[in-house]
């Protein structure tokens, strides 16, 4: 199962990053061969909208059939629903940790969103327009 | 003459000096267009009697899935994120969505056709003896600038066109801005006044548009946008002081011009040096 886990930069060692739509880099994790790890950086963490479905949409194309993260918000949830990819939240410390939990069966299955539209945008500069 | 009453902030006086100035030289035909289409409130001091009502909307992608082979060209060439592809689905983000149409014209496969999606009317009437011209937005529409367009298109092109602006200095100002000759700044002697003026001073001048500058409740607040004002060679065309009539006649959402006559004259005189700024920022 390839699985994609929202991280602040490359490789198992990273750190997670709670946000989905707007986190730094996708390390994608072949859950039963540990060999295979590929970090995609994640070309929407910057997108004046819409990052979240772009996200969905990059996690597609990749063929990644389920995703850990922190928070998702109501479009990126109904995007990852669409593309039939299974969403776990729960993560804590680094990609690698994330992997252990997953097998563990520790992470949490999720149906619906966390967090309100935009959510992942705070802290940054914005406006109206 | 195509004037913009503009002001960064809000509640500066952008719709009482609009109005007024209207209904004061209202022998010119002059036609008034409010284009805070997201709070209109003009036609509350005026109560039109409408002649037309038209539906605006925005062309948004329907795709058929008879067709769509999932490439995803249109979620690549899509500026605003309104498209995602998604294995065997197309997601539209109606809210992100443009409707600028690159998406039906881009798909390989033609699969994209656009359907008009409602966002808005615009109520064209009188009101006294102006032209009197507005656009509402539906609630939780986002995207005002193509309401804004059309309530610009429905007016006559051969007179005296007075603009009531949205506050801010975003798209929809700049939509409203478009086309204007001359832009006046309502602001108030406050440090927010100041700093949103200067807000708005900066978008006017990137669009090239001169600008005066009529201070509201001038005697409250500081000098400091008197100050500003000289700085930078920004006219200062008048100053409106805080007045018990203007508030209670407001607050009753009546036009101050049409019941007391000394008024009529003070916003006759605003429309002239209105009027002498623009003739003198056209030579230079």
């Amino acid at each position: 199962m390839k699985l994609a886990v929202c991280a602040k930069g490359e490789g198992l060692s990273a750190q997670v990053d709670e946000r989905f739509g707007r986190c730094i880099f996708f390390v994608i994790v072949d859950t039963e061969n540990e060999e295979s790890v590929v970090s995609i950086r994640n070309s929407n963490a910057d997108a004046a909208g819409g990052a979240g479905p772009q996200a969905a949409q990059l996690l597609a194309g990749v063929g990644a059939d389920a995703v850990a993260l922190g928070n998702v918000g109501p479009n990126a949830a109904e995007a990852l629903k669409t593309a039939k990819i299974e969403v776990f939240t729960g993560i804590v410390g680094t990609v690698a940790n994330v992997v252990q939990q997953f097998r563990e069966g520790k992470l949490v299955l999720l149906t619906e969103a966390t967090v309100p539209s935009h959510a992942g945008m705070k802290n940054r500069r914005g406006g109206k327009g | 003459m195509k004037l913009l009453i503009a002001s960064g902030k809000g509640g500066t006086g952008k719709t009482t000096v609009a109005v007024n100035l209207a209904l004061a030289m209202a022998e010119k035909k002059i036609q008034l267009l409010d284009c805070d289409v997201e709070e209109p409130n003009a036609h509350l001091f005026l109560n039109p009697e409408y002649s037309s009502e038209v539906e605006i909307g925005i062309p948004v992608p329907s795709v058929d899935y008879s067709k769509c082979n999932f490439c995803g060209r249109c979620a690549e060439v899509c500026m605003f994120n309104a498209l995602a592809v998604l294995k065997d689905q197309v997601m539209v983000l109606r809210e992100l969505c443009h409707g600028c149409g690159s998406c039906a014209y881009l798909c390989p496969q033609k699969a994209i056709h656009e359907i008009e999606c409602p966002i808005g009317q615009v109520e064209a009437g009188k009101a006294y003896q102006l032209d009197f011209i507005h656009g509402r937005l539906n609630p939780g529409e986002a995207m005002s600038p193509p309401l804004i367009n059309a309530v610009k298109k429905a007016a006559a092109v051969d007179r005296i066109t007075i603009i009531d602006a949205p506050p801010g200095t975003s798209c929809p100002v700049v939509s409203a801005a478009a086309g204007c000759d001359y832009c006046l700044l309502v602001t108030e002697p406050t440090p927010f006044g100041l700093n949103d003026l200067d807000l708005a001073y900066q978008m006017v001048l990137k669009l090239g548009t001169p600008a005066g500058v009529l201070i509201n409740r001038c005697d409250i607040g500081d000098c400091a946008v008197e100050d500003y004002c000289n700085n930078n060679g920004l006219p200062l065309l008048y100053k409106i002081p805080w007045d018990m009539d203007l508030a209670r006649l407001y607050a009753r959402g009546e036009p101050v011009v049409l019941h007391i006559p000394v008024w009529k004259d003070r916003f006759r005189e605003i429309f002239f040096h209105i009027q002498a700024a623009r003739k003198v920022a056209m030579r230079r």
